[in-house]
């Protein structure tokens, strides 16, 4: 048995989000961090791992400088990493995405007990599309959203979260996971962790590695095989600026109470 | 069946708006609703019919509903094995139906479920997919209508230069991105159908029309059932009361300006709700910090909301908050210092402690109303 992790190099956006002039993000002033659901995959890994010994594989797409996470990542427990790099790939959408990532494991190879797993979505796109992307590519069963995972043998048990409640799902594996932040809390890297990390394999994918793979076609990755494209970009709008009211007394709240009261709101 | 072709020539076969009618236990999630009275637009606009995609098991029933709120017709799928959403029962039936019928418009709510199925779908029909769409347009003199109002781009000139095509007649799909700090819109030009999921609670929900109930047209698909790879043990609707934020007329947040006494702070904000109506909800840091749960928070990792009066207590106002609620008709904001972002959007703001501010609201209200 092994468990893929997808994951993926964000920016931070919780911090200060630079906006070129253009309306595009100014990434390179940006810090980049290990997407939060993305963390929980992990975590979900290293867990399996914990639990059978099975064997822990991440695989990244982006560019060469995501290695320093995919270090921090093997300091972490996971024992192997693939990072996806190539300029034909640049510009990819969702579903090219999916098309390369799911090349990518084709090449490592989907066994009957493998399991793959994903953060439920990254925050500078927030779209959940390349998890169950991937899977429909690989032809795997997906349960996303998953709030408790239980492997017994081949057998699949996931607590799949609701707005309204959950579902209990089972399914066999091979199949393809989400995660999210519920499933459990994210360890950090331990001292033993990030002496091990650059003794531990890294191979890069590049566009030679995949090109055999049938999903691999120049025009279904890339900028060119992306179905989806973008047709403008704009910050969004800010509200006009409203009234300030003076002080914060009675007095102040009358004043705020009679507004509303004339404008029918209250 | 024939080689699915969905670009190039074949693009011109794919014609009307689907909407698909997502059910729990027979009962439609209200963002469809939502998205009948949008996807009505947008088939007017395109002149084509528009069409409820229905799946379950006995849910015939719901066509009515369907149609009242703007559908022409509803493509029933009625089968025991629609009972309860799998991915892979529902993706092959709605991929088949597609296949076959080829609307030039699919539109999803952005659910749990909404944002499980329209990826697996639309990587199977090798089209394009946007996810959580908070605005849509055919039409492109209303969409530069809707630049004009919520961007700074330079429209006309866009329009000028050629950027902007006014015969332009992609689905034009806008959405936030990198956490609501920008807005980017989307086409799909080379693939049908255009697919996108819709954030519930953003589209308004038109009026019910009794005539229109009466007149849709029920299309029943008769459902080919695979071997399903993944089985429903059971559906748990959790006891507790889900907060229904994106119906109510009246929110009342609080952030981190409750954090010195955070009982204290949320009984302040039930206790003006209750005056007003209206419910309790959250930012990201009350609902990180676990003073109220999940289902509490408004913002772009929450929910949207746009009710008739918003109140921000002891909120700053990140721009993640902003995105979920600056569409509210009316907005409130008392925070203790001056500077909080918050109030760039808010109608009123009072520059004060939520402790000693709130108590003096909520008598004055209560005395307010009493008068009426």
């Amino acid at each position: 048995m092994k468990v893929i992790v997808c994951v993926k190099q964000v920016p931070d956006t919780s911090g200060k989000v630079a906006v070129k002039p253009d309306g595009t993000l100014d990434r390179a002033s940006m810090a980049t961090i290990i997407n939060p659901d993305d963390k929980n995959a992990i975590e979900a890994a290293l867990a399996l791992k914990d639990q059978t010994g099975c064997e822990t594989i991440v695989v990244t797409m982006g560019p060469p400088p995501a290695e320093g996470m995919l270090r921090e990542i093997m300091a972490m427990g996971i024992d192997e990493s693939v990072l996806i790099s190539g300029r034909e790939f640049g510009g990819s959408d969702t579903f090219a995405t999916s098309q390369i990532i799911a090349a990518a494991i084709n090449t490592i190879g989907i066994e009957d007990d493998d399991i793959v797993l994903c953060g439920r979505q990254a925050i500078d796109g927030d779209t959940a599309q390349v998890g169950p992307q991937i899977a429909e590519k690989l032809g795997l069963p997906q349960i996303t959203y998953a709030a408790d995972i239980k492997v017994e043998g081949r057998e699949v048990t996931v607590k799949r979260m609701l707005e309204d409640g959950y579902m209990t799902i089972k399914t066999q594996t091979p199949c393809l996971i989400t995660a999210i932040k519920e499933l459990n809390t994210p360890r950090y890297m331990s001292v033993g962790g990030i002496f091990e990390t650059y003794s531990k394999p890294m191979q890069v994918f590049d566009f030679n590695t995949l090109k055999d793979d049938p999903l691999i076609e120049l025009d279904t990755i890339g900028l060119k095989g992306s179905p989806t494209n973008i047709f403008a970009s704009f910050t969004p709008p800010q509200k006009g600026q409203g009234e300030m009211l003076e002080g914060a007394d009675q007095k102040t709240v009358d004043v705020l109470v009679d507004k509303l009261l004339a404008k029918h709101i209250i | 069946m024939a080689e699915f072709k969905n670009s190039g020539e074949n693009m011109k076969d794919f014609k009307g708006v689907w909407v698909f009618c997502e059910q729990r236990q027979g009962e439609l999630q209200n963002t469809v609703l939502e998205l009948v009275s949008e996807g009505r637009k947008l088939a007017d606009d395109l002149g084509v019919e528009l069409a409820g995609l229905l799946l379950g098991d006995n849910v015939e029933g719901l066509a009515k509903e369907i149609g009242a709120y703007g559908a022409d017709k509803v493509i029933l799928c009625d089968d025991p094995c629609l009972k309860d959403y799998t991915t892979d029962a529902y993706a092959d039936v709605i991929c088949d139906v597609i296949m076959e019928k080829k609307p030039e418009i699919v539109l999803i709510g952005a659910t749990n479920i909404g944002r499980d199925l329209g990826p697996r779908c639309a990587a199977r029909l090798h089209t394009g997919l946007t996810a959580d769409c908070t605005h849509l347009d055919v039409e492109t003199s209303k969409y530069v209508d809707f630049l004009k109002e919520s961007s700074t781009l330079d429209v006309d000139q866009m329009v000028k230069a050629g950027r902007i095509k006014m015969d332009d007649r992609n689905l034009k799909m806008t959405r936030p991105a990198f956490g609501g700090h920008l807005m980017a819109t989307i086409i799909c030009p080379r693939f049908r159908p255009q697919m996108s999921t819709v954030r519930p609670g953003v589209l308004k929900k038109g009026e019910y029309d009794e005539a229109k109930a009466a007149a849709v047209k029920v299309e029943k698909y008769e459902v080919k059932t695979n071997e399903l790879k993944t089985q429903v043990v059971e559906i748990v609707k959790e006891a507790k009361q889900l907060v229904d934020l994106i119906g109510a007329d009246v929110v009342v947040s609080v952030g981190r300006g409750i954090s010195k006494d955070v009982e204290g702070g949320i009984k302040l904000a039930e206790e003006l709700a209750e005056v007003l109506g209206g419910v309790v909800g959250g930012s990201r840091v009350a609902i990180d910090s676990g003073w109220l749960t999940a289902d509490h928070q408004v913002g772009q990792t929450g929910k949207t909301v746009h009710p008739k009066l918003y109140i921000a207590l002891g909120i700053s106002g990140a721009i993640q908050h902003k995105a979920g609620m600056q569409d509210s008709e009316c907005i409130i904001a008392v925070n203790k210092s001056e500077s909080a972002p918050i109030f760039d959007v808010a109608d009123y703001g009072i520059a004060g402690d939520l402790f000693k501010v709130v108590p003096m609201m909520i008598e004055t209200i209560k005395a307010a109303k009493a008068a009426k």
